[in-house]
């Protein structure tokens, strides 16, 4: 299996863990990522907030590169997947806005490269059995509460991704490695997300919301597929435990890292050092580690 | 030799405003065959169809062309007045000066020269008319009723107490539809049972209603006044001869946790059942797929107590045969299930339930003896909160309608909770109310003026649970805020959509059927009750969402069609129909395929010997339209639409 | 309370604009609400979505342009998803932001600072370089010390890049930047 891999400029920086991570089990599982040649930004929130054009024009720049060298793109960061798959359905279904773009961008791009999240490659393209086959460390006993938040799911008319009320494909991932996807009430409510720096209050409410439900329902770690989510509820875990005068100490995990640890890659690999909460006692404690 | 008399109207100012009708009148007098011509300010006026009336008698005319209004306004009013002074009816026809030329043009130059022209057309087609006498179909003077609801009920107890025969066909094992499973009913909150119940016992011991109950339509054919019908009646695994309705069977059986189709699936029923107390018939069923002799081969024990022997497990579904004159169509109604709402939990919720699952918690024959009970853990529910407009009004869930009954229910229901728990707290999150009908309006002010029902203007985004409660988000638009409650049940007033299985009854009844599954009506205005195939009639919400008054009021309207159609022994019908040159007709029977009413059959035609020469087709004259697609279809040209022959519409075309 | 002036050029005049540039049909919506109900970010908003909507409806340019409403919105597709008219709420949101920026209306201080950094900083290197792009938006918005110990604790976790990565042909990003900036935009 091939892809056409686009990482995100987070995933360079701030979720290096998640590029780790993802890579270390893609070897593992013979799914071979090519890098697309000098990608940009996707634009992410502020683009879409200023123009439409540029918005749009950002992700395709990307995805005209990757329908010339001909595969499927995969995409690890929520909200490059999801501008991504907007700007795909906006150069399809808006004439006179395609045009535009490919005027300035010198191409022929027509917004048919399928572009597939992480979550789907593993889900669909290598399937649960496959993957339940080369479990070597099973996580028993320890209790996750998948969160999706929003950009992989909504607008479901495009996104076409799970149920966006009540997704289970991350948790069907989780419970291959042998831990306990909880149920739980906020796995599709907004963390803030780009409200990070310009309103980082508005990240402690919703994060709050968030860290309250899980821990709540019993939750150990929370599992994520989005750098922007993983950045808000684990970075910014300190600041909200002061505001609500509560402990959680919920490492929050990129999906494919738990799923690493089941595959037996180790932790450094897999870059669970760069967690702000550390996972590593609560891992030894479940004798994972 | 044509003799035609042409007749201009002026139809006031509403033709003669824009056409010059004298000069019509005059240009006509000088059409070949045309012997009379004159105007007139009114011709369907009495006067002016006595011009018409003196012209037939004292000028010989053969033929009569009225140069006036649409034919469908008067085109029977000068029938019936040429017919009167003894010219056949079918000699008179319109040319459409009004819709067709003054309303929609202004030259009076350009429109004058169009009104000739187009009664130089009909000037032409008249002359090639000839005689019609309209057709005679027997009626076979029995009604069927599909459907045995308040609608239906109604419809065979008027058309029964009309002095005929009624077939009532009901799916379910009772009749009494959605009112028997109704706690009480609007705006008098009247016991829904207490009411509906006289009503069901009525029909039972009607000696003019037959009543298939637990049985289904299996084949139509036939035409209005002439239907056979195919009744499939259920096994029910009882002999209904023999049953006393003691309900021991029901007491003995020991599948007991069957999820109950009558309780909405909130309570449950034993393998062997009757649905429900007051059920007409009282005759129980066996589920077959929860019985333990059908599935494991055991148990038996209903035989074993039945004191009349009525148990037959060897019992098949039987095909009866019925032939009746005309249909009524009340098969009711179904609600959205909370299935369709993942944004409300999908169905995980035990708590957030329909409302028609709530009215089964209301009722005192329900599954909680009429208390407010959380269907989770059975603990009395302190607050409920009601959201109206659950896929109704919604076009993401592809329902763009009212469903017209919810604002009344959910008040009603609202109250009622009240009535029962003093203390506990009642929330309606709604768009719009609706309370158009007598008393409604009233009903409502009652249970926000005086019950302490509390109205919230918004729709609800979420709801999920925490710590035993369901947490509602939802809106207030008229404070601009939001709101968030804490409640122990929620009740969706889910849409209200057809039947399933509506599609396919309908095809059989050749009744169409809108994108959603409701009944067409013939006219949105003014024929509510029928429909575009003679004969099959609608009442009740399978036509459209619908209340028991206007069900109730629907049905008998529908009765009324039914008992005209019977008032006389024969139908009369316009001779307006397709005929088949049998000496030409080949047998191909592309007629037959795009006939939309099934009205072609296949005749034989035999010589003296009785040998067989060919088979050809032949037109029903009770079912016919005149749609003429046959005529298209036929490549032979031996198929011909009466007072619309191509002879006829040949003439008015080269005639330009 | 406000007394709203309709009919008059200028509220025509915004509500076919909002409707262009959206593409959503603003009649659609019947003011339920829901949008409003599911909305995470309206605790803090002064209007929220479904007023905004109402007030768009009848041409308010300045009452919407200024509100805070529109840069707080989290941009998280909800309003959008449950939508009972099928409007896409949040397109209407992103309308409106551009045309406040384009129209010079002030509302939040902050968002619209950080959108500006980080687009520069997107057209400087091609990729986003957080080291500028924060400190950047720590200088323009004048909260210098936000986060000023959490940048040592992300770079010392090797989460912060030393150098920015520069795009071989960030001429093909200017070109969409210029062509962004210059003349009418969708």
């Amino acid at each position: 299996m091939r892809y056409a891999y686009y990482p995100g400029c987070s995933l360079k920086s701030v979720a290096v863990e998640y590029d780790a991570a993802l890579k270390a089990v893609c070897e593992k599982l013979g799914v071979t990522l090519d890098e697309i040649d000098d990608w940009a930004c996707c634009g992410a929130t502020p683009a879409h907030a200023v123009d439409r054009f540029l918005s749009v024009a950002l992700p395709a720049r990307n995805l005209a590169t990757a329908q010339k060298a001909g595969n499927d793109v995969m995409v690890a960061c929520a909200a490059c997947y999801n501008r991504m798959k907007v700007a795909n359905h906006e150069i399809a279904t808006d004439g006179a806005l395609r045009k535009e773009v490919n005027e300035a961008l010198g191409t022929d791009y027509d917004g048919g490269v399928k572009v597939l999240h992480l979550i789907e490659v593993l889900v669909n393209g290598i399937g649960i059995d496959k993957l339940k086959e080369r479990v070597t460390k099973r996580l028993d006993g320890l209790k996750v509460a998948c969160y999706y938040g929003c950009l992989l799911l909504r607008p479901p008319k495009v996104m076409h991704f799970d149920d966006p009320e009540n997704p289970t494909s991350m948790d069907r991932l989780i419970e291959v490695t042998g831990a306990v996807p909880i149920s739980w009430e906020f796995k599709t409510e907004c963390c803030g997300a780009a409200m990070g720096i310009a309103r980082t209050d508005i990240v402690h409410k919703l994060c709050g919301r968030i860290l309250s439900d899980a821990k709540n329902r019993g939750a150990e770690m929370i599992a994520v597929a989005c750098p922007l989510c993983q950045s808000n509820l684990d970075l910014r875990q300190s600041d909200v435990e002061k505001d609500l005068s509560r402990e959680f100490r919920l490492p929050v995990l990129y999906f494919v890292q738990v799923l690493g640890l089941a595959l037996g890659i180790d932790a450094k690999s897999l870059g669970l050092d760069k967690l702000i909460v550390d996972p590593i006692p609560l891992l030894t404690q479940k004798g994972v580690i | 030799m044509a003799r035609i008399g042409v007749f201009v109207c002026h139809c006031g100012e509403n033709i003669a405003a824009t056409v010059d009708v004298k000069k019509v009148a005059e240009e006509a007098s000088k059409m070949p065959g045309v012997v009379h011509a004159e105007d007139y300010r009114f011709m369907c006026s009495d006067p002016g169809q006595r011009l018409i009336k003196k012209a037939i008698a004292e000028k010989k005319l053969t033929g009569v062309v009225v140069a006036t209004c649409s034919p469908r306004m008067h085109e029977t009013t000068f029938r019936r007045a040429v017919a009167e002074a003894g010219l056949n009816p079918y000699r008179c026809e319109i040319a459409n000066l009004r819709e067709q030329c003054s309303w929609v043009h202004a030259d009076r130059t350009k429109a004058t020269a169009k009104a000739i022209e187009l009664t130089r057309l009909i000037v032409e087609k008249v002359k090639r008319n000839h005689d019609l006498f309209p057709i005679r179909v027997p009626v076979t003077r029995r009604a069927l009723v599909v459907g045995g609801g308040i609608a239906g009920i109604q419809a065979a107890l008027d058309i029964a107490n009309a002095g005929h025969e009624v077939i009532l066909v009901e799916k379910s094992p009772s009749i009494g539809g959605r009112m028997a499973q109704l706690s009480e009913t609007f705006p008098t909150l009247d016991c829904s049972q207490c009411i509906l119940t006289p009503r069901m016992v009525e029909v039972k011991s009607h000696p003019k209603i037959k009543l298939y109950a637990y049985s289904e339509i299996e084949e139509v054919s036939g035409f209005v006044g002439n239907f056979k019908v195919k009744i499939r009646q259920k096994a029910r695994y009882v002999d209904a001869k023999k049953c006393t309705g003691c309900g021991l069977c029901q007491q003995k059986c020991p599948t007991k946790k069957v999820p109950s189709e009558f309780h909405e699936l909130l309570g449950t029923r034993t393998a062997i059942s009757i649905p429900f107390a007051q059920a007409v018939p009282n005759i129980p069923v066996i589920d077959r797929n929860s019985c333990l002799f059908f599935q494991k081969g055991r148990c038996k024990l209903c035989e074993k107590v039945c004191p009349a022997g009525a148990i037959l497990y060897d019992q098949q579904d039987q095909i009866v045969e019925e032939q009746v004159g005309a249909v009524i169509l009340a098969t009711g109604f179904d609600v959205m299930g909370v299935e369709d709402f993942g944004e409300y939990g999908g169905g995980r919720y035990k708590d957030v339930i329909t409302a028609l699952q709530f009215e089964r918690l209301l009722s005192s024959s329900g599954p909680t003896g009429g208390k407010v009970l959380r269907p989770s853990d059975g603990k009395e529910a302190e607050s409920v909160v009601f959201l109206s407009c659950i896929g109704s009004r919604d076009r993401s869930k592809g329902v763009e309608y009212c469903s017209k009954i919810c604002c009344m229910y959910v008040a009603k229901h609202a109250m009622l909770y009240k009535h029962k728990n003093h203390h506990g707290q009642a929330y309606v999150f709604y768009m719009d109310v609706r309370a158009a009908g007598k008393g409604y309006e009233e009903f409502i002010r009652r249970a926000v003026e005086e019950e302490g029902v509390v109205y919230l203007r918004g729709r609800v985004s979420r709801i999920y649970e925490q710590d035993g409660k369901l947490i509602v988000k939802g809106a207030d638009s008229l404070s601009g805020t939001q709101v968030e409650i804490a409640a122990d049940i929620v009740v969706l007033a889910t849409a209200v959509k057809p039947k399933p299985g509506i599609a396919e009854l309908a095809q059989k009844f050749h009744v169409s059927y809108d994108a959603h599954g409701f009944l067409n009506e013939l006219h949105p205005k003014l024929r509510p009750v029928e429909t575009a195939s003679a004969g099959v009639y609608l009442a009740g919400a399978c036509q459209a969402p619908k209340d028991i008054p206007d069900s109730v009021a629907q049905a008998s309207a529908a009765a009324s069609k039914v008992l005209a159609l019977f008032s006389s022994a024969e139908l009369e019908r316009e001779p307006t129909i397709s005929v088949v040159n049998e000496k030409d007709c080949v047998g191909c029977f592309a007629c037959e395929a795009v006939c939309p009413f099934g009205a072609i059959e296949r005749k034989e035609v035999r010589d003296k010997q009785g040998n067989l020469v060919k088979i050809v087709s032949h037109v029903n004259p009770g079912i016919c339209q005149g749609c003429g697609a046959c005529v298209v279809a036929c490549r032979s040209q031996c198929i011909d639409v009466e007072g619309f022959r191509g002879e006829e519409v040949f003439a008015e075309i080269m005639a330009l | 309370m406000d007394v709203l002036n309709l009919g008059t050029k200028a509220a025509e005049d915004f509500i076919r604009e909002v409707e262009k540039l959206s593409g959503q049909k603003l009649a659609n919506c019947y003011q339920c609400h829901k949008c409003t109900a599911g909305c995470p970010a309206a605790y803090t908003m002064d209007l929220g979505p479904g007023r905004i909507m109402r007030l768009v409806q009848l041409g308010q340019e300045e009452r919407v342009l200024t509100s805070n409403t529109i840069w707080v919105c989290a941009s998280c597709l909800t309003c959008t998803t449950r939508c009972p008219q099928e409007i896409d709420v949040a397109r209407v949101m992103d309308t409106l932001r551009i045309l406040a920026r384009k129209k010079g209306f002030k509302g939040d201080k902050d968002v619209p600072i950080f959108n500006e950094v980080f687009l520069a900083n997107l057209r400087a290197h091609g990729r986003i370089f957080e080291p500028t792009m924060l400190a950047w938006y720590n200088l323009k918005s004048r909260h210098f010390l936000k986060d000023a110990l959490k940048g040592p604790v992300m770079f010392f976790r090797g989460k912060l890049p030393m150098f920015p990565h520069e795009v071989r042909e960030k001429a093909s990003i200017e070109r969409l930047f210029s062509k962004a900036e210059g003349g009418e935009k969708k």
